[in-house]
């Protein structure tokens, strides 16, 4: 039903609009890791970006923390020393709670000031916990309750829904 | 099994008091945990807000700079609140016990002590005593152990020569007072590194050390060959109450760490000191001072590495 293809065209289509809309100038591209690199990846290729992809890694700024500890893979983020005053694209793969990127924006303020965020996700899905919500979407969907939305990759890219079953 | 007191119920890091009894997957995963925390340099804001709203309080009954600076920008890196006490200057001067200063901080509402005391066995002790949940991270104990700066050296080494399992490591110097080089034995033995060399004279050196897992020698030059990691200690004077040594110049001739003596390392051979150096006593100043020397990246590391293991041992515990 979701095929990576056509949620990679229209996000990049959205972006590109919302890049001449909203006047950004020499965007910076952000991927958030796991699934939101993936994305970024292809994004970054197709909007021919030739600065490098910065990677964010959002551990230490989960708001669960205290509940889940330290993911041990997590690995340092790598964005340019300089964010100040730049445009910028932050990609992750799924939007849902918004948890992700209250985080992500949390960890790029401490590297700096941006002029403008623009946020692009491949799925947008319901379940929203906090006033956020992603300004270019692949597609938007619903799940029922306890159904969830994986990307899995980075070669080939690809979309799973899985059924969780509640334990008892 | 007293060691089994720094793990809960899951396995995770819950008190950090020595490097004996952790698993070898436990220790890596700090140096990995650590290694994301040196990114951070970059940051304008050089915090992230894992510990916000916790207290930690660092209790220094003993002296110490490096070690309590870098424990107190690793905490305000984390976001914690952090206390620094120096005791000797404190209450324990007035008579009051080391359980009653405990349980007046507790009283506080602190979620962490960094513990540093002259006696061996006092960070365990504070571990066995405090309320169920306050972590414990041993600073320093007596001659007993000395963790947090083993796994900066730990992660120092595995910057530079990326692999524990090819390394020839040579520790020299005032092996029976270190409580460094107690750690730094355990973990390299823990890591996988194939042959750890102690070389000391033999009025320094504890009874049966080889049972730690060391070969040992009383012989600078021999001891030196091919090794790839050269960690000097420093000479504690102050830990010595009987005349252990003839001088201190004819230690340095004998045992001190020099140009001409680092030639028979390999020559890619890295030098570490845990600090405070001795400059002319352990070690020769361009020998300090020059290339191979990767003393102050190990005062760097202190700061991530003990970012990591706060972090690590403040997450969520299995049982409350």
């Amino acid at each position: 039903m979701l095929d990576i293809a056509d949620l990679l065209n229209r996000l990049e289509a959205e972006l590109i609009q919302t890049i001449t809309e909203r006047h950004l100038v020499n965007p910076l591209m952000i991927g958030v890791r796991t699934g939101g690199v993936w994305v970024a990846e292809q994004i970054h290729q197709r909007l021919q970006i030739t600065e490098p992809l910065g990677l964010l890694d959002i551990t230490f700024y989960r708001d669960d923390f205290s509940q889940i500890g330290v993911n041990p893979n997590v690995r340092p983020s790598q964005l340019p020393a300089q964010v100040d005053g730049r445009d910028i694209i932050l990609i992750d793969d799924v939007f849902y709670t918004g948890r992700t990127v209250r985080a992500a924006l949390n960890e790029i303020f401490d590297y700096g000031r941006p002029n403008q965020v623009v946020l692009g996700v491949l799925i947008e899905r319901d379940g929203r916990e906090i006033p956020l919500s992603p300004d270019c979407v692949g597609a938007s969907i619903t799940l029922n309750k306890g159904q969830r939305i994986k990307l899995t990759g980075p070669t080939p890219l690809a979309i799973e829904i899985q059924t969780l079953t509640v334990a008892a | 099994m007293k060691d089994n007191l720094q793990l809960n119920s899951e396995g995770k890091l819950k008190h950090f008091l020595s490097i004996e009894g952790l698993p070898k997957e436990l220790l890596t995963e700090i140096l990995d945990v650590a290694e994301s925390f040196v990114g951070m340099t970059d940051q304008q804001i050089k915090k992230v807000p894992l510990l916000r709203g916790k207290t930690i309080v660092n209790l220094f009954f003993e002296n110490s700079t490096r070690t309590r600076t870098t424990f107190e920008l690793a905490a305000k890196r984390l976001s914690a609140d952090v206390l620094s006490m120096s005791i000797a200057t404190s209450s324990t001067s007035k008579g009051e016990s080391l359980l009653d200063t405990i349980r007046n901080l507790e009283a506080m509402f602190v979620d962490m002590f960094v513990v540093r005391h002259a006696i061996s066995g006092a960070a365990h002790f504070i571990a066995q005593q405090t309320a169920p949940h306050i972590s414990v991270i041993n600073a320093g104990d007596g001659q007993h152990a000395h963790p947090t700066q083993a796994m900066l050296d730990m992660f120092t080494i595995r910057q530079i020569k990326k692999e524990f399992s090819n390394l020839r490591v040579a520790i020299i110097g005032d092996i029976l007072h270190s409580r460094v080089a107690r750690s730094q034995i355990q973990a390299l033995n823990t890591l996988g590194v194939p042959e750890v060399r102690v070389i000391a004279p033999k009025t320094l050196l504890p009874a049966h050390v080889e049972s730690l897992g060391v070969s040992v020698s009383h012989d600078l030059n021999a001891g030196l060959k091919d090794v790839d990691v050269v960690i000097m200690l420093r000479l504690q004077k102050e830990r010595m109450t009987s005349a252990l040594l003839p001088s201190e110049s004819e230690y340095f001739k004998c045992f001190g760490l020099t140009e001409e003596k680092l030639k028979i390392a390999k020559p890619d051979a890295i030098v570490m000191h845990p600090g405070p150096i001795n400059r002319g006593v352990e070690i020769e100043s361009k020998v300090a001072d020059g290339p191979q020397s990767v003393i102050l990246k190990q005062v760097s590391n202190g700061i991530a590495i003990r970012m990591a293991i706060m972090a690590m041992a403040m997450q969520k515990q299995g049982v409350m």
